[in-house]
């Protein structure tokens, strides 16, 4: 398992394997996200409180759920390359940090606007509205302190630290704000327990997560892809590779 | 010994330099000032805002003063001396931090009555100020250090530092008022104090290990 997993430090398996992958990833979730969201906006029976305007649910909650597990994923990114100093990792962390923050964003917005018909407010300052906004700027802190080094191999670290930093206090600002100020519905779904919903609104909203979360990997899959050939421009696997494909595109 | 050797020399240092003591203290002061000229001079106002506005401001001065918390030490090569030397560097970093406590917050706790004047604040509500400003600001500068040491290697660190900082800091922000509202309405206000302390510990506990190696990473 361990030397499975450690041949993927290197640059060159890493970007054969997101290149396996990103098909499947690609895939599959069209299928899930085209299943879902059709399913959900015109067979999934309506709400008997929230009339139709419940059916941004379908792409509210995978973005909320999903903004936290992006984050999470970009916490253990930087935990491996800080444990084992995987330089892939580092890259693996900034590859997500900006599909996490559009998708925190979607989040943000969907629900602005589903706060406008059932609050009559775009926006207030409740908990879980304030801790996605603070996710956001954890998400932007990240990027930006990246984006601000010139040498990446340095900045790769330094962002590592601050989103580990970040999960630290992810948890403290969640419950914060949560008994600072709490106005939005509990959670549809939750592990434990039955959950709110019907089964036939649930079915649609599962496999909408499950494709918003393949699509969010088919994206940092791909942006891995390019991090690794950017930082490894110099190297002649990717100076055959970039030959290869030109070659091929000549005889096209 | 030898942190004892480092603690003298941070305090020597900032005494030489009062301009650099002073300037953050006067932005403090300037902030708080604002308030009332902008939301109007209504006492209930003013009583109402007033935590929020001092604990803000106590957090944009914060700022204002940390950016130089390892800067010079990084451009003369006191960084890369420590770096080589057999003392820990986080215990130099935990050293560095209370030296900077002290000597930009507790000037700052030493004008505190004015703010109460200023803001009206009760002789309880200033109680419970004091108190989360004292539990409160040493998390302040250990968290803020953490950004410095990872900013400190950057031309442009600034705003950037406070980009990283701001959202981490509201979880205090929170407890703090709450806390002095609490007081104001003469209720108990030790639950928010045990959970800003909670917070203390666990930064006391971590930070030097992450400044120490957020350090070690600007001087690559």
């Amino acid at each position: 398992m361990w030397k499975w997993l450690n041949q993927y430090a290197k640059p060159e398996a890493a970007f054969n394997l997101c290149r396996r992958l990103l098909p499947w990833f690609g895939w599959l979730s069209g299928l899930c996200l085209t299943v879902g969201t059709v399913w959900g906006l015109a067979y999934a029976p309506a709400d008997y409180q929230q009339g139709d305007s419940f059916r941004i649910i379908y792409i509210h909650v995978p973005s909320a759920i999903l903004s936290m597990s992006g984050y999470a994923a970009m916490a253990v990114a930087a935990l491996v390359g800080l444990v084992w100093q995987w330089r892939t990792a580092y890259m693996t962390m900034i590859a997500i940090a900006p599909v996490g923050a559009v998708v925190t964003f979607i989040a943000l917005f969907t629900g602005a606007a589903w706060g406008k018909p059932m609050w009559g407010t775009w926006w207030v300052w409740d908990a879980r509205l304030t801790s996605e906004l603070i996710l956001l700027f954890l998400y932007f802190g990240v990027i930006a302190l990246y984006a601000a080094f010139d040498d990446k191999q340095q900045g790769g670290k330094a962002a590592g630290v601050m989103a580990l930093v970040g999960v630290v206090n992810l948890p403290i600002i969640h419950f914060s704000v949560e008994w600072w100020n709490t106005l939005h519905q509990g959670a549809t779904i939750t592990k434990f327990g039955k959950p709110s919903i019907a089964p036939e609104m649930l079915w649609p909203l599962l496999i909408n997560l499950l494709g918003m979360a393949l699509f969010m990997a088919a994206v940092s899959v791909h942006r891995l892809q390019n991090e690794i050939l950017r930082r490894e421009l110099h190297r002649p696997w990717v100076m055959s590779l970039l030959h290869h494909n030109g070659e091929k595109s000549r005889a096209v | 010994m030898k942190l004892r050797a480092v603690l003298y020399r941070e305090l020597t240092l900032a005494y030489r330099q009062k301009a650099e003591l002073i300037q953050p203290l006067l932005f403090f002061l300037l902030v708080v000032t604002l308030f009332p000229l902008g939301v109007g001079p209504g006492p209930e106002t003013l009583q109402k805002i007033g935590p929020g506005v001092v604990w803000v401001a106590a957090i944009l001065s914060s700022l204002l003063g940390m950016d130089r918390l390892f800067r010079d030490e990084f451009l003369d090569g006191w960084m890369e001396q420590t770096l080589l030397s057999p003392i820990g560097l986080g215990w130099v970093a935990l050293i560095k931090v209370l030296a900077h406590w002290v000597i930009s917050i507790v000037p700052l706790l030493l004008i505190s009555p004015l703010m109460a004047l200023f803001l009206n604040l009760t002789v309880p509500m200033y109680t419970a100020l004091v108190i989360t400003l004292l539990v409160g600001t040493p998390l302040l500068s250990l968290v803020g250090a953490i950004a410095v040491a990872l900013t400190v290697g950057l031309q442009r660190g600034g705003v950037l530092l406070a980009l990283l900082l701001l959202p981490l800091f509201v979880p205090l922000l929170i407890f703090a008022t709450s806390a002095v509202d609490a007081a104001s309405m003469q209720l108990p206000y030790t639950p928010q104090i045990a959970i800003i302390g909670a917070m203390l510990m666990l930064a006391l506990a971590l930070a030097p290990f992450a400044i120490a190696y957020a350090l070690r990473v600007s001087q690559n």
